[in-house]
């Protein structure tokens, strides 16, 4: 195709120019045996285990920010899904809804992106769909994408499982996706080293379940709404209260000075490839020390832990020695005036 | 930002909060009028460690919660017409006016923009030749200079598709406004910073010799207010009123004299009304003779109809550190973040937002104005 071509709505007719696309760009990067194949559906092996389903959709704008682009993010986005329960992800449909006069050079870029993702990830796309919408009705590409993956039943991972006396640990630092996000929507250049953080989670994961699956409660990707939200929805699931302590919070100074310039908090910002991981006191070093070993962790920190009572209270403990109490995520976070 | 891990670290705010214990002799009443400190309170959880007895009131002090519903409804009316984009601070956007707020008219398929910057409201204006690009100018001195300054660069480069409302407001003719109420009881005041950066210290000096009124003028990190507060409770103890400046890498004695000038070329004193608190004499902006070719409300032939405060609403009262939010029969029931009824509840640094978002308290409480602790 020319490098000026747009997606026009016959590409989403199912016709010849949907062939084409599909032939000419989605299989030269989405390579799954499956797929190729060109069937309704998917036809997946057998596995043994409970069957994990999630699908999450990605509405992102801008597409392309430092870090990622909006296909890494509906990668590794449902690949955590499926993580958070402790599944192992085996397949992923993608779904595209694209608006028409959409550069194809652009699509081309965000699918390669998606082949490289699921490629690195090993979770291959093996089904997907194109719909073309007419010029206004869309914000140029948005993207579906669904996960099927295999929980062990050697765990019972859930939000609900938090105990007393668990530890809490995040796998990294806070805030990095979405002051990324942000500062480009302001138009702001903060400098510095920011940038996306998104990755997929499934192998830290399926490293800490390696050992003594049974130590670890919950686990939970704090993406929209930040790690606040996230403790707050799981400390009211698990009827329990959870306290935080914010030297402990890993935040990269670059990400903390544009927080503090843009009047946002880093605990209510999206993260994209970190997790909470509530876990039994006694494992907590031998897991954090196992994380911190691998790529995706290893800015890990034991940042708190959970009590009795309060049921839902979730409380930060300042540098100061001061206690506030965390709430979740009310609207849209919205910078300040000055 | 190692400068600022100095100003939160327990080494330095500890021995703070140990003197404030030490030199408290009696309950005292603490106003800090800036909307950046109840948060900045809030945030660090500086109530948490301060000693009982020490009451501390939000004031008037953030400006999303003091601009009235008639300019609101300006706003959204000029949001309504045909090639009109808006452009505003983002934490104006939810605020209701009579009839909705910015977001919702945004939703409706108005456009709304949300800028950090008045600078980029006219860049804005400068991209879209074809429409009229309107800048909510809210806020105090500490928007004011910047605001002034967008409106000479428009000037300079000839822009005439870019327009402004003015809602600003100057603080020492409320704080005037508030010391003369007899039934504000307070012993001190901690002073904004930010807006002291542009007005100096020597501002305050009235109230402290005639309202006999301690001052100290603070920063926002947690040793920043701590010291300002140690300083005030010091004052109190000591029955001697002054003006401390506990923000002197700032703010200086006079001020900053070229931003007081840019308002000055560019504004003049007006009578403004405050949400909550009505109308207070010379406490506004308006544009002067010179730059009236800016002012949306004369070009676009728009009026600020006088609106009331929702029925129930407590704002003005809490505004004014007579009540606390829980204290209002509307506050965590038909009023919380999600659906703000009173200005107090819209803007992450009004009092009732804060105290929604930090406190724990979530529903009405009655009783007196007490400690929070």
């Amino acid at each position: 195709m020319k490098a000026d071509a747009i997606i026009s709505l016959d590409h989403g007719s199912g016709g010849l120019a949907s062939q084409n696309l599909i032939s000419g760009l989605f299989l030269k990067y989405l390579t799954s045996p499956q797929l190729r194949d060109l069937e309704d559906c998917a036809v997946l092996g057998e596995y043994a285990g409970r069957i994990a389903f999630s699908t999450d959709s990605y509405v992102v704008d801008p597409l392309f920010f430092p870090g990622g682009d909006i296909g890494a993010l509906a990668v590794h986005g449902t690949i955590n899904d499926l993580a958070m329960r402790g599944a192992r992800p085996i397949a992923l449909s993608l779904a595209l809804i694209i608006e028409e006069g959409f550069p194809v050079t652009d699509l081309e870029r965000i699918i390669a992106s998606v082949g490289r993702c699921s490629e690195q990830a090993g979770v291959a796309v093996v089904t997907g769909d194109t719909k073309v919408v007419p010029r206004g009705k869309a914000d140029g590409l948005f993207i579906n994408t669904t996960g099927i993956g295999i929980a062990s039943h050697r765990h019972d991972i859930s939000g609900k499982k938090g105990l007393p006396g668990d530890a809490v640990i995040l796998s990294g630092t806070l805030a990095d996706h979405g002051i990324t996000i942000m500062s480009r929507q302001a138009g702001i250049d903060i400098g510095g080293d920011i940038a996306s953080d998104t990755q997929p989670l499934h192998r830290l994961v399926g490293a800490v379940l390696e050992g003594d699956a049974g130590l670890v409660h919950v686990l939970r990707d704090p993406t929209r709404g930040g790690l606040a939200t996230s403790l707050c929805e799981i400390a009211w699931a698990s009827g329990v209260s959870i306290t935080i302590e914010e030297d402990r919070l890993p935040i990269r100074p670059a990400v903390n000075t544009a927080c503090e310039m843009i009047g946002l908090d880093p605990l209510y910002l999206a993260n994209e490839g970190k997790c909470i991981i509530l876990c039994d006191q006694d494992g907590a070093e031998d897991i954090l020390q196992l994380i911190r070993r691998l790529p995706e962790g290893r800015d890990a920190a034991l940042i708190g832990w959970v009590g009795e009572g309060s049921s839902g209270r979730v409380s930060l403990t300042t540098r100061i020695g001061g206690s506030r109490l965390l709430e979740p995520l009310t609207g849209q976070p919205l910078p300040r005036i000055c | 930002m190692k400068c600022v891990d100095a100003f939160r670290s327990r080494e330095i705010t500890a021995p703070l909060v140990e003197e404030i214990a030490r030199v408290l002799t009696r309950p005292v009443r603490i106003m800090e009028v800036c909307g950046t400190h109840t948060m900045s309170i809030f945030r660090h959880g500086i109530r948490s460690l301060l000693p009982e007895g020490i009451t501390l009131l939000s004031g008037p002090g953030c400006p999303v919660c003091v601009t009235p519903a008639g300019h609101i409804d300006a706003f959204l009316a000029a949001a309504r017409l045909p090639q009109v984009t808006i452009a505003t601070f983002g934490d104006l956007i939810r605020v209701p006016g009579s009839e909705g707020s910015l977001a919702e008219a945004r939703a409706q398929g108005a456009r709304v923009e949300i800028v950090y910057s008045p600078m980029d409201a006219l860049t804005l204006a400068r991209q879209q030749p074809e429409r009229t690009v309107l800048f909510a100018a809210i806020g105090f001195e500490t928007t004011a200079p910047t605001i002034a300054a967008t409106i000479l660069q428009a000037e300079r480069l000839g822009v005439d598709n870019f327009l402004i409302i003015t809602a600003l407001k100057t603080m020492p003719q409320a704080l005037e406004a508030l010391l003369a109420d007899p039934e504000l009881r307070i012993d001190g005041l901690l002073c904004p910073g930010h807006v002291s950066a542009i007005i100096g210290s020597d501002a305050y000096q009235p109230f402290a010799e005639r309202h006999r009124l301690a001052c100290a003028v603070a920063g926002f990190e947690p040793a920043d207010i701590l010291a300002g507060l140690l300083g005030l409770i010091r004052q109190i103890s000591e029955e001697q009123p002054r003006v401390d400046n506990c923000y002197t890498r700032a703010v200086s004695a006079a001020g900053n004299i070229k931003a007081q000038r840019l308002i000055d070329t560019v504004f003049e004193p007006v009578d403004s009304e405050w949400r909550g608190l009505g109308p207070i004499p010379g406490s506004g902006l308006a544009l002067r003779d010179a730059y009236q070719r800016f002012d949306a409300i004369k070009r676009l032939s728009l009026c600020v109809p006088p609106a009331h405060d929702p029925k129930g609403c407590r704002c003005g009262e809490i505004l004014k550190g007579r009540l606390l939010p829980p204290q209002c029969s509307l506050y965590g029931t038909a009023c919380t973040p999600l659906r703000p009824i009173g200005p107090c509840m819209v803007s992450n640094e009004g009092t009732c937002a804060a105290y929604f978002r930090y406190s724990g308290h979530k529903g009405r409480q009655d009783g007196q104005t007490t400690s929070f602790r």
